[in-house]
């Protein structure tokens, strides 16, 4: 039998959340490691420009960000295992990580997955993903120069993703399902002097047209009038909020009726010595600064448990 | 590093193969991509001798990112004999890539 190392801190997911842990751990004098399904950065790995990162300004994208966070944890001695957890036991003692590719074990467990674009529930949605459906304008928006194309949603990444299309494409329509946006009012402005980009109010898609398996329009429902409409666009853009990435831990942490992980300000879950942080936890605001301060606060958790309650 | 490879090389190089060919198509603009470049490089390594991993930068072959109806990046294709196997999109975890093998 292959011995199993055992880590006093175990970190689930390396985005700014568990990078942030790592970091704090490592530099703590922990023996931590990340454990990361693809590769560092999570969802901040697909930002373009940060705007609202305290001390960078528009020059850091944000892959640039993560591998300068990555490096930092690494310089204090925090490892990453480029692997995936497929399940966890977290009542033995140390808890147990089960991945694709092994197995570790660790006296402190911090969850942080993070979260995943939202699918919009079209019946051929996934079918035609790739094929001008995406769930990310910063990968694709090249794909559709000069084209025509919607972005569906109302928030912060929707309206970001509406700035960024509209040097790119033709004409972007923003589907919204209200009368007014979420985004922040910083955004407002600067899709007002886009004239390329027509804001479509009260409005939901209602299916995805193709065309010999490519999208070829979106038909829209007015919410109020209820009229139908059609639209000829080349892409889809979908940037309606995020789904947590929970499904791994198969109810061995509470979760909230959105299926992130009730946790306190400190991480603290239904389980001692399991912490969560960043985007995966319940909380109001989910930005890479406010996953930064997670990922601080559970790792002072972490070292705390460790110190007083192992 | 996998080897990046010109549209004038894609016949020889991955249609006309001895053996099944893992093809990124990426770009050097895209973040996933980034994240996905080591994972590929991991598996060339384990996969020598069984097959091939190359590179198609979408931007310098802009003909085989149209002829394979590439509209998202990265997209993973395995071919084998000159057929596509396996079609993945996006940056997806190395047992999803290794799952096309089978």
């Amino acid at each position: 039998m292959t011995d199993i190392k055992t880590y006093d801190v175990a970190i689930i997911g390396a985005g700014p959340a568990g990078l942030t842990a790592a970091m704090y751990c490592a530099r703590a004098g922990l023996d931590c490691a990340m454990v990361e399904a693809v590769s560092f950065g999570g969802q901040l790995a697909q930002t373009e420009h940060l705007e609202n990162y305290p001390g960078f300004n528009q020059s850091m994208s944000g892959y640039e960000l993560s591998e300068i966070i990555h490096q930092q944890a690494e310089g204090f001695g925090a490892k990453t295992i480029y692997d995936e957890v497929t399940s966890v036991d977290f009542q033995s003692d140390p808890k147990v990580l089960t991945m694709a590719y092994g197995t570790i074990q660790a006296k402190v467990v911090i969850v942080a997955t993070g979260a995943r674009p939202a699918k919009l529930g079209l019946p051929n949605e996934d079918a035609l993903k790739g094929s001008g459906i995406s769930y990310c304008a910063t990968c694709d928006g090249n794909f559709f120069k000069g084209k025509d194309v919607v972005i569906v949603g109302g928030g912060d990444t929707a309206a970001a993703d509406a700035i960024y299309l509209s040097r790119i494409c033709n004409k972007i329509y923003m589907i919204v399902r209200r009368d007014e946006l979420r985004a922040t009012a910083i955004y407002h402005e600067k899709l007002d002097h886009l004239e390329n980009v027509e804001i479509v109010w009260n409005t939901v898609v209602e299916e995805a047209l193709e065309d010999d398996g490519m999208v070829s329009g979106v038909k829209l429902r007015n919410r109020v009038t209820g009229e139908e409409s059609e639209l000829p666009v080349s892409a889809i853009f979908i940037a309606v909020g995020t789904t947590p990435n929970t499904e791994f831990l198969d109810g061995k942490l509470e979760l909230d009726q959105t299926a992130h992980i009730v946790a306190d300000e400190m991480g603290k879950t239904s389980v001692p010595g399991v912490f969560a942080a960043g985007d995966v936890r319940t909380k109001v605001l989910r930005q890479v600064s406010t996953g930064v301060g997670d990922g601080a606060n559970a790792a002072d958790a972490a070292a705390d448990y460790l110190l007083n309650v192992m | 590093m996998s080897e990046v490879i010109a549209s004038k090389d894609f016949q020889s190089k991955v249609m006309d193969a001895d053996k099944p060919v893992l093809v990124d198509f990426f770009a050097t603009w895209c973040g996933p991509c980034k994240r996905v470049a080591p994972v590929l490089d991991e598996i060339a390594n384990e996969m020598a001798g069984k097959a091939y991993v190359y590179k198609v930068d979408i931007d310098q072959s802009p003909d085989l990112a149209a002829s394979y109806r590439v509209n998202s990046v990265p997209t993973l294709i395995l071919f084998d004999k000159g057929q596509i196997k396996n079609k993945v999109l996006g940056a997806v975890p190395k047992q999803q890539i290794m799952g096309m093998f089978a």
